[in-house]
């Protein structure tokens, strides 16, 4: 990593934690509906960035989040169980030698980045919303809570990466 | 030896993965047990602090709200203080100073209503009397119990909390059961445990019961606003509507009862005579 992917990455850290606690966490959207922002961080972070520092960092900002919001550590574990999965996921949705080809997410074909996310998006808010809910019992309130609220990160995070992306 | 250092070298993303992973695992257990969260809640300093400020910008928004009701509890008060003068103006003297209970106020700065264990940080905390297990009410009716807190801020468990269980009763006919949070509707709570034989009409008020050490008995809680009979079909299920709106809530306050440690001890002599 180079020193400007370096403080890019501590901004970006700080900017999607401060919006997530302070404004997307407070918009329950029909009653309980939140996009989650901050997977923008794990989903950003160089390819060919040191993958053991992003486990950590995703720890460190899930925790973030479940401080201020008191949530114990269901942020924390779905923010690490993604980062760990990323080298795979980014297989699946770039092509086995991703890490050549593109440099960033937004340098990847519309399906491409729609297929990431997606799969991100997913998998994170099903880990979350289990470990919130916590009772196997409501498996449905989980499996709709992760449907609905996934659908809307996926809307924001897309947009975000759409308006945000360099298009030199 | 070498094999051992290059498994742990070739899995080491996995085995901090695993790590990392368990103890988030630990917190999220231990944040559903009620007494053991008391580090790492957002009483902390540092997001108490940021919380602190961004209440300080968006509170304008709701001013004019907070005002009316301010303003009506205000109205409620002078009226009771009113009547109280005019029947009876000679008791006043003889009157008790004050009961068991203080109260004290607080604002809310932050609010969670949207998840089935819902927290609410105030901007007060020990360096203003505060401690774990006060109730919390605001001029509506029943908030919450404090949770955690820390030298200024705390938090409280709210009523929307799956975890949270408080004492209560039917104001008309004084039958006790506890009311429990289901976790999706946040203007309504469930009032478990009335007995069948309890009669229970749409509209019955509810408030609390004065059972616990927390809470003053006839505190508001809610209405009924439907009702059936649980498994078992000795007991009734009551969907009991909030007064209180927990999506706008500003103006809080907290109840301290002064006897509170007079009753403990006595509770702990008659355990330890057991």
């Amino acid at each position: 990593m180079q020193n400007s992917d370096i403080i890019s990455n501590i901004i970006r850290f700080i900017v999607v934690l401060l919006l997530q606690v302070l404004l997307l966490n407070h918009i329950n959207f029909l009653g309980y509906i939140n996009p989650y922002l901050y997977l923008l961080f794990i989903l950003l972070y160089p390819f060919t960035g040191n993958k053991s520092l992003l486990i950590f960092l995703s720890f460190l900002l899930g925790f973030c989040v479940d401080v201020f919001a008191d949530s114990g550590g269901v942020h924390a574990a779905a923010s690490v169980f993604v980062a760990w999965l990323r080298p795979w996921l980014l297989k699946f949705s770039f092509g086995v030698s991703y890490e050549y080809n593109a440099v960033r997410v937004s340098k990847g074909s519309l399906s491409q980045q729609l297929t990431l996310i997606t799969l991100f998006v997913l998998l994170h808010h099903l880990v979350l919303f289990s470990m919130e809910v916590f009772n196997v019992s409501h498996i449905l309130l989980v499996l709709k809570s992760t449907l609905f609220n996934g659908l809307f990160s996926i809307l924001v995070i897309q947009c975000v990466i759409l308006i945000f992306s360099r298009n030199s | 030896m070498q094999q051992i250092l290059f498994f742990f070298i070739r899995n080491k993303n996995f085995l901090l993965f695993i790590f990392l992973f368990a103890i988030s695992f630990f917190f999220t257990v231990q944040s559903h047990s009620y007494h053991n969260n008391k580090f790492m809640t957002s009483a902390n300093f540092f997001s108490g602090g940021i919380y602190n400020i961004k209440s300080g910008i968006t509170d304008y928004f709701g001013l004019q709200d907070q005002n009316e009701l301010l303003l009506k509890e205000n109205r409620r008060l002078r009226q009771l203080l009113g009547s109280r003068i005019a029947s009876d103006s000679s008791a006043i003297d003889s009157l008790p100073a004050d009961g068991p209970f203080a109260f004290a106020s607080a604002r809310v700065i932050n609010n969670y209503y949207a998840r089935t264990k819902n927290h609410i940080t105030i901007d007060k905390g020990r360096n203003d009397g505060l401690e774990i297990d006060m109730g919390v009410i605001s001029s509506q009716g029943v908030v919450g119990i404090i949770s955690s807190v820390s030298a200024n801020y705390a938090t409280v468990q709210s009523i929307l909390n799956t975890e949270s269980q408080i004492n209560a009763k039917l104001e008309k006919s004084g039958h006790f059961g506890t009311v429990v949070w289901e976790g999706t509707n946040p203007s309504e709570v469930t009032l478990i445990d009335i007995p069948r034989i309890a009669p229970v009409a749409e509209g019955d008020i509810v408030v609390t019961g004065g059972r616990s050490t927390i809470f003053p008995e006839g505190i508001l809680v809610g209405t009924v606003s439907a009702y059936e009979l649980a498994q078992g079909e000795s007991y009734y299920d009551l969907t009991v509507t909030l007064f209180n709106d927990m999506t706008n809530i500003d103006h809080v306050y907290i109840i301290e009862n002064r006897d509170l440690q007079e009753i403990r001890q006595l509770e702990t002599t008659i355990e330890d005579a057991e």
